[in-house]
């Protein structure tokens, strides 16, 4: 009995490993981006997410991350070329609209590759750009009302904003206390899900007073 | 039972040892090797991956990529970059590590390609490159008071005539450099002239979403044209609706946009006032205004996005404005000129682009204008009466005219993509122009069925290697010739944002409306450039270098005798530098243009340089915006080295030259400065502008009194302008002007 009982446990403990084998993959590759301290280090993670996304095919997570790792690179990378690696997010979140439409998470990726190339050249792309990440941004609220990052970013947008604009601490304020009240509650559908933020928030509300 | 089981569990155990070696068996395999191009140039960054397997790697600095994989057997590795055609490759895996060297193909793509810009400044989002010029640029341009020629001067290639409208390009005059609004000729693009005071432009900077100012050699789908074309793309259908107002001491304006719900269509309209009235009588004029400039002007706008992702585009504008100004006659100072306008015009534009299917895109362009005016001159005494002298030389300048210009037009091209992104296009125009006048009591009428076929393919050979070939074939009813123009550029990409290009082409326009009067006996009048320029991109920078060579043929004589004999050439070497990026927060450009021109043309007794051609120009661009103040302060400096200016008396049976000189040095700095404000619930945007700053002198040329014995500097009607405005906008969320770059 006991030998069945090892055997049948060890049974599903395979069982078990050959189903998270995507999921284990993706903490790994979870791992990889917390542990990134480089340009190249955050490369190799959204490199290794898109290689999951690709050999999955129908899992958007992987391309949702590809894309933010390779968004984050151009920060860590004084000299990136924004528009580069914005173009490489976009396609990477094209991948993965087309795989989950209308999804606040995707939207919000979407403003921020636009801020990014909008920073590029602000006095002359802020009408294009500008106007791609603010519908962006609408789009990601109205998709889910519920997601603190929306109206993170969105804050974030605004209290770079001069005043004379509409931006400013105080607007951006109200934005920053609706995210940081959101976060409270908010628990991502799985541990894989998009969750980051809360801290970022909290430092810019902070700032805010 | 238990038989039962203990085969089960046999068969498991099996099962899981079986699967257990199988594990230990597999080692994992490295797979190492390099990614280039197929020049051999490094690529970092590239993505290398067994194909349906998670195991891969990332090309660094250097090239190379190295990774394990438990995979084995037949696999596929794949690389792929952003920019690049993936490349796949079959292997086997099995023990020994694998060494594969990759060489990636650049996609030919329009962000990438090599862009024919030989004698072009495109402005626009396009490629992403520096923008050269955008709206945005034109209304922040110091002292250019959002006049789009004004802002087009403080590029290279364009001289800065201060005495009349018009852009005077490469040795051009005014009258060979076109304007173009989604395609179609422009035939009024100023403000009626008025003797020695430069007009402004009609059209509002807004109206458009990109630029191009062509200094020569440009695509075949335009012409008549010999030196220059601008040509201006309107708005699509604007982001938001809106609702605006402007205020100033000079002008009283308001307007609205509305955009439909679901961004498929928008219309607007807008109305302004002009008046000079109140800063006249604060600044000083040199002229005597017995009527002070005053201008209506209303236009209105519709849009709608069709189903197969084209546009139809409509604009309309009305304007009526007049003047009337005294000043001392050069042949009797006693006695005055008096110069009164009356001037209405009617624009109209509708356009439609669409994609009709198998790569195949259709742009329609229908416009009709008609500008009328009348003009009087009058020789007055010093009670401002009709006054006459009994000398013909004076009298003779009195006159009455009234004119009527009319143009329609209808201008079809299709392009249809051939592999890659090479384009070949094909149209046609139309143009019926209809000019009647009456000076004094001679009545002229000149129509002109003008048609023009064209074709013209954009060759992208490589990324690197480009081609634009063109021909077009002309024929005017009034002079009754045709022509036909090859035009010809190429361009090549010589390395990360740097490309070489070359232009070549013939340029035909008909004599101006002035000499037809006489005669229509001409024929074309004849241009043809050699351009070589070479360009350096990045993103935030711009420099650019361009020489020229244009060879004049077949210009308009007045004298002896009317007709198609003068000739000239124009050559020159053009820099431009803008830049922002080297100092934090501050965008500037610098042009230079060398030229060296001749023509013999009108009443020329030889090929001379013309009264409106600088040897040496130049302006530097200097724009700053303050965040922490919300205001811009933009400065525009101007120099041009003195112009020739000529006398020229009839001697015989040609004109010699009785006197002549070199204007001083011209110098200009214009100043401008935003500040940004929400007013309740609007925008505001306060402007203060002020068109040459330190009073210096400026001199355009100079007028003779008939007989030489007199002789009197151009100069401009008031030493600077200023300008004080309120521009109020509600509804549309600005929030994006961010301006900013910390976010």
């Amino acid at each position: 009995m006991k030998q069945i009982l090892v055997i049948v446990s060890m049974f599903f403990i395979g069982m078990a490993a050959a189903q998270t084998k995507y999921e284990s993959a993706m903490a790994k590759g979870l791992e990889q981006f917390k542990a990134a301290k480089t340009a190249e280090d955050m490369t190799a993670a959204s490199s290794f997410f898109e290689r999951i996304g690709d050999a999955e095919k129908d899992k958007w997570l992987p391309y949702y991350y590809a894309a933010y790792t390779n968004y984050i690179t151009a920060w860590m990378n004084p000299k990136a070329d924004k528009d580069k690696v914005a173009e490489k997010s976009n396609d990477l979140i094209t991948k993965a609209e087309a795989l989950e439409a209308n999804n606040s998470e995707l939207f919000c990726l979407r403003q921020m590759t636009a801020t990014l190339q909008m920073i590029v050249d602000p006095m002359s792309r802020w009408q294009s750009y500008g106007t791609q990440a603010s519908n962006a941004i609408e789009n990601a609220i109205k998709a889910d009302p519920k997601n603190p990052r929306s109206y993170y970013l969105k804050g974030q947008s605004l209290i770079n904003t001069p005043e004379a604009f509409g931006g400013g601490k105080a607007v951006a304020k109200k934005l920053f206390e609706k995210a940081v009240e959101l976060y409270k509650d908010f628990q991502p559908a799985s541990p894989l899900h998009p969750s980051w933020g809360k801290p970022e928030a909290e430092k810019l509300l902070a700032a805010c007073q | 039972m238990p038989c039962q089981i203990k085969t089960t569990m046999k068969q498991l155990l099996i099962t899981t040892l079986i699967m257990f070696t199988a594990h230990l068996a597999n080692a994992q395999v490295i797979i190492n090797g390099t990614v280039k191009d197929n020049r051999g140039r490094i690529i970092a960054g590239a993505s290398i991956a067994v194909k349906g397997s998670y195991d891969g790697g990332v090309s660094d600095s250097t090239s190379r990529f190295s990774f394990k994989t438990y995979e084995k057997g037949a696999q596929v590795i794949v690389v792929t970059n952003i920019g690049y055609k993936p490349v796949e490759q079959s292997v086997v895996i099995d023990k020994d590590p694998i060494e594969i060297h990759f060489a990636l193909k650049e996609e030919v793509s329009e962000l990438k390609a090599v862009t024919v810009t030989a004698g072009s400044f495109e402005a626009g989002d396009k490629k992403r490159a520096a923008t050269v010029l955008s709206s945005l640029d034109v209304v922040t341009t110091g002292g250019a008071n959002a006049d789009i020629s004004a802002v087009v001067k403080t590029l290279p290639g364009a001289q800065q005539v201060g005495e009349q409208e018009g852009l005077f390009v490469r040795g051009g005059a005014g009258y060979e450099t076109k304007q173009f609004i989604d395609g179609t000729m422009v035939n009024n693009p100023f403000f009626s002239s008025v003797p020695d005071i430069a007009q402004r432009g009609r059209f509002s900077p807004f109206l458009f979403k990109g630029t191009v100012f062509s200094t020569g050699g440009y695509s075949a789908l335009y012409g008549q044209a010999l030196s220059s074309a601008l040509i201006l793309e309107s708005v699509d259908v604007p982001e938001r609706s809106e609702a605006s107002a402007s205020l100033s001491p000079i002008f009283l304006g308001a307007g609205i946009q509305k955009v439909a719900k679901d961004k498929k269509s928008s219309w607007g309209m807008r109305y302004d006032y002009t008046n000079l009235a109140a800063y006249f009588k604060v600044v000083k004029q040199t002229p005597d205004y017995f009527t002070v400039p005053e201008y209506h002007a209303a236009d209105a706008n519709f849009r709608i996005k069709t189903k197969k992702g084209g546009i139809v585009k409509y604009y309309t504008t009305f304007s009526a404005n007049r003047l009337g100004l005294r000043r001392p006659n050069i042949d009797d100072p006693l006695l005055k000129n008096a110069f009164g306008l009356k001037n209405t015009n009617w624009y109209q534009n509708l356009s439609w682009r669409e994609n009709i299917g198998n790569g195949w895109k259709m742009n329609l362009g229908l416009s009709y204008s008609t500008d009328h005016n009348e003009i009087l001159n009058q020789i007055q005494n010093q009670q401002n009466q009709p006054a006459t002298t009994g000398f013909a030389w004076i009298d003779s300048t009195n006159f009455n005219l009234t004119t009527r210009a009319d143009l329609s037009q209808i201008k079809a091209v299709f392009d249809k993509r051939l592999s890659g992104i090479s384009v070949i296009r094909f149209g046609g125009e139309y143009l019926y122009s209809y000019n009647r006048s009456q000076y004094n009591q001679y009545r002229g009428l000149l129509p002109d069925h003008f048609k023009a076929l064209f074709s013209e393919a954009d060759l992208y050979i490589t990324n690197e290697l480009a081609a634009k070939v063109g021909m077009r074939f002309e024929q005017s009813s009034i002079i009754n010739k045709t022509n036909i123009a090859p035009r010809l550029s190429l361009a090549y990409k010589t390395g990360q944002g740097g490309q070489m290009s070359i232009a070549y082409g013939i340029f035909y326009q008909k004599p101006e409306n002035t000499y037809l009067s006489a005669t229509t006996r001409f024929g074309y009048t004849k241009a043809t450039h050699y351009i070589i320029n070479y360009i350096k991109n990045t993103t935030l920078q711009t420099f650019r270098v361009e020489a020229f060579y244009k060879k004049y043929d077949d210009l308009v004589k007045t004298y002896p005798a009317f007709d198609n004999s003068g000739s000239g050439y124009a050559k020159g070497l053009e820099l431009y530098w803008r830049d922002k990026k080297t100092f934090r927060g501050l965008d500037y450009w610098i042009s230079y243009s060398y030229l060296d021109t001749k023509r013999d043309y009108l009443n020329y007794p030889q090929q001379l340089q013309p009264n409106f051609a600088a040897d040496h120009t130049t302006s530097l661009v200097l724009k700053r915006y303050v965040n922490s103040i919300n205001t811009g302060f933009n400065f525009t400096y101007s120099y041009a080295s003195g112009r020739p200016y000529y006398f020229m008396v009839k001697n015989g049976n040609k004109y010699d030259i009785a006197d002549r000189g070199k204007t001083i040095d011209y110098h200009s700095l214009g100043f401008s400065m935003n500040y940004l404000a929400s007013l309740g619930k609007a925008y505001g945007v306060f402007v203060l502008s002020v068109t040459n700053v330190f009073n210096q002198n400026q001199v355009f040329g100079y007028n003779y009194s008939h007989d030489g014995a007199r002789k009197e500097a151009i100069t401009p009607a008031a030493p600077r302008f200023i300008f004080l405005g309120l521009f109020l906008s509600w509804g549309v969320d600005r929030r994006q002007d961010a301006i900013n770059n910390n976010l």
